[in-house]
């Protein structure tokens, strides 16, 4: 048994097959999922945290079908992700967006809200703590009361790491969590990541271009091409291998080299 | 200091000149600008707090005592305030359009009515009601949630719809119930129709008050009550959570807001303010009729809420008081007062004021000078008077 395991995933948007049977499991530690654009990555992540439906294919988390449930419940199941495009809570502070994460870990009524009971203020106190930690964690705890969309573009980015991390996940999905940062950003992102699943156990799936982030820090690559899986393996091994290289580069054609 | 003083004067110089005055709008306005004035000016939270209460719990009292009216224009106040607040949370904080809020305020205002006049005879037999007034206070509560689940009726349908088309759906919903009322007269009588419910029956005031002083009090009791539920949940995870709606519902729904549910509460917590007005409303009123739940009531509690800023609990107080005082008091007093010039045969640069046609009688051009006010906003101060911090960052971008 995976903690997360996807069988024979397949979507289509009309008569454009997105993903063909995917396979995909994870355990602990950090996967890659690369591939060209237009390979069916973010489908697949939109899959695994129900803002899509699959046609095909189950997916199950600890053992749990994922499929058919909402988003929110997925995420209090434990997925929570991040947006290639950030999609942060723009008007609301670093912290009020690190709480919002939090929301599915808050098990109060409307009648706590409204009477202020003892459970409310503990909660809110706790959960308040507990959102400036994280803010620390990804070192943004400065910017607590800063306006999301005015922070600089890399600091948006691990604010939303951190707003993922609220909701309590086991399992992290980044969509090019690295994508605008320079190298050396980039290189210190995944120093955090690799902290994140050596102090909490988290397993986290990364879509990632970076090729040198990827082979860096991936323990297990998956590479999707026109919505298949044409490949999986340690990082080396995929690096060399010649499907891989054909969807990246294209293949050499006799006929145009000798004109 | 010098700030304090002029608060605490301003307040007891414009109450008292009101007991002098007593037919004198400017001087009332007076006394509702020394309000605004102890809300903003900087002096010392004690000293606010103690000029509020005074003014409100004691002072505006007393001025009713002198003019009647002025405790009436008080509590249409309170009455739209609690319905801007109510709106404030669909609209200012979840940020889902609602253009048939006063569909709300007419089931409340209705589920009152019927069992507190003799008309429920017709539609139950016999000779039961009208209900006794002390049921009245149950039916505040009744009106709340009977409100409050007519919101959920109404959100589960357009649970997936968006700004434009959501509007055009709760307007279309707030016509619904109007011509209901309107309508609900065959085959079984239930509104008695265009003709309206009357007579409601009041419930007994404590303490022999009278019926002015007592709706006043109990409209100002349900306001505090709407302000710091209003307040609780905004600053909760329930508020945030809309927030998010707000912001980026796909965003909000992936980091695990259960949309449907946040959506159904807000619907159901805006809905259920307007409903234990509504009871208030039909109770003090005596009679109703659909006529007082038009779709331009709609827009009016809509443009209160604007004109003070969306999402802001002092601004939606501000603007409902605005509007209110604007539609019952600035325009028709000033007709009142050029009135009296024609009646005293003035004349200006040699033109007789009594040869003024009546079409240009201030009263009537309310409505235009209202849409100019909030053309005016729209172009010079869109967020608001009083915007609400987030709803200034939107605006400033």
């Amino acid at each position: 048994m995976h903690l997360f395991e996807a069988r024979g995933v397949t979507k289509r948007f009309g008569g454009l097959t997105a993903l063909h049977a995917v396979d995909f499991a994870v355990d602990r530690g950090i996967s890659s999922i690369i591939g060209p654009n237009g390979a069916g990555k973010t489908t697949l992540f939109n899959i695994f945290t129900g803002l899509y439906s699959a046609d095909e294919g189950t997916v199950t988390f600890r053992d749990r079908s994922i499929l058919g449930r909402r988003p929110d419940q997925i995420t209090a199941l434990g997925i929570c992700r991040t947006f290639q495009n950030i999609r942060l809570f723009a008007n609301m502070t670093a912290i009020e967006n690190v709480l919002v994460g939090m929301n599915s870990r808050i098990a109060l009524g409307l009648w706590d809200v409204l009477s202020h009971s003892p459970g409310f203020r503990r909660t809110e106190t706790a959960v308040a703590a507990r959102a400036l930690a994280l803010l620390e964690r990804v070192g943004l705890q400065a910017n607590a009361n800063d306006v999301a969309r005015n922070l600089p573009y890399g600091d948006r980015r691990r604010l939303e790491l951190a707003r993922a991390l609220a909701s309590e996940p086991a399992l992290l999905l980044l969509d090019e969590p690295t994508a605008g940062m320079t190298q050396g950003e980039a290189g210190a992102l995944m120093r955090l990541l690799r902290g994140l699943v050596a102090d909490l156990g988290l397993a986290i799936i990364l879509i990632e271009h970076n090729m040198r982030v990827v082979m860096e820090v991936s323990d297990w690559v998956t590479v999707l091409d026109h919505g298949e899986r044409i490949a999986e393996g340690a990082p080396r091994e995929v690096q060399e291998n010649p499907r891989v290289i054909e969807a990246y580069l294209g293949t050499r054609s006799p006929g145009r080299r000798r004109a | 200091m010098i700030q304090s003083l002029l608060a605490v004067a301003l307040t007891g110089v414009s109450a008292f000149a009101v007991a002098v005055y007593p037919r004198s709008v400017l001087v009332f306005l007076l006394f509702q600008g020394s309000i605004l004035f102890a809300y903003r000016a900087r002096i010392p939270d004690w000293l606010r707090w103690s000029l509020l209460a005074a003014a409100l719990l004691v002072l505006m009292p007393a001025i009713g005592y002198y003019n009647g009216y002025y405790l009436e224009v008080a509590t249409q106040v309170g009455i739209f305030v609690a319905l801007a607040l109510g709106l404030n949370i669909v609209v200012g904080l979840a940020g889902l359009l609602d253009l048939g809020y006063v569909a709300f305020f007419a089931v409340g205002a209705y589920s009152w009515a019927i069992v507190g006049s003799p008309h429920a005879n017709v539609i139950f037999g016999g000779e039961s009601f009208p209900l006794a007034g002390g049921w009245f206070y149950l039916f505040l509560l009744v009106g709340l949630g009977v409100a409050a689940l007519t919101g959920v009726l109404l959100g589960l349908p357009v649970l997936r719809l968006h700004g434009d088309y959501l509007a055009v759906v709760t307007l279309g919903f707030g016509e619904v119930i109007r011509v209901l009322a309107n309508n609900l007269d065959k085959p079984i009588n239930f509104t008695n129709g265009p003709k309206g419910i009357t007579p409601i029956s009041r419930p007994p005031t404590p303490l022999g008050l009278p019926y002015g002083e007592y709706f006043y009090f109990l409209a100002l009791l349900i306001v505090i009550v709407v302000v710091l539920v209003n307040r609780r949940l905004e600053n909760s995870h329930i508020g945030r959570a809309w927030e998010a709606i707000r912001e980026d519902e796909l965003a909000a729904r992936a980091m695990g807001v259960p949309l449907v549910r946040m959506k159904l509460m807000a619907f159901a917590c805006g809905a259920s303010f307007a409903g234990i007005m509504g009871v208030l409303f039909s109770a003090k009123q005596i009679f109703i009729n659909p006529e007082s739940f038009t779709f331009l009531e709609s827009i009016g509690v809509l443009a209160m809420v604007i004109l003070g800023g969306m999402g802001s609990i002092p601004g939606a107080i501000l603007g409902a008081t605005v509007v209110t005082v604007l539609n019952l008091q600035v325009l028709k007093g000033f007709s009142l007062w050029l009135n009296e010039l024609k009646n005293a045969g003035v004349t200006v640069l040699g033109y007789s004021l009594a040869d003024l046609p009546t079409q240009f009688e201030p009263a009537k051009y309310e409505r235009m000078v209202f849409g100019i006010i909030l053309v005016l906003m729209m172009i010079y101060r869109p967020q608001g008077i009083f915007p609400a911090r987030r709803r200034q960052r939107e605006m400033t971008q």
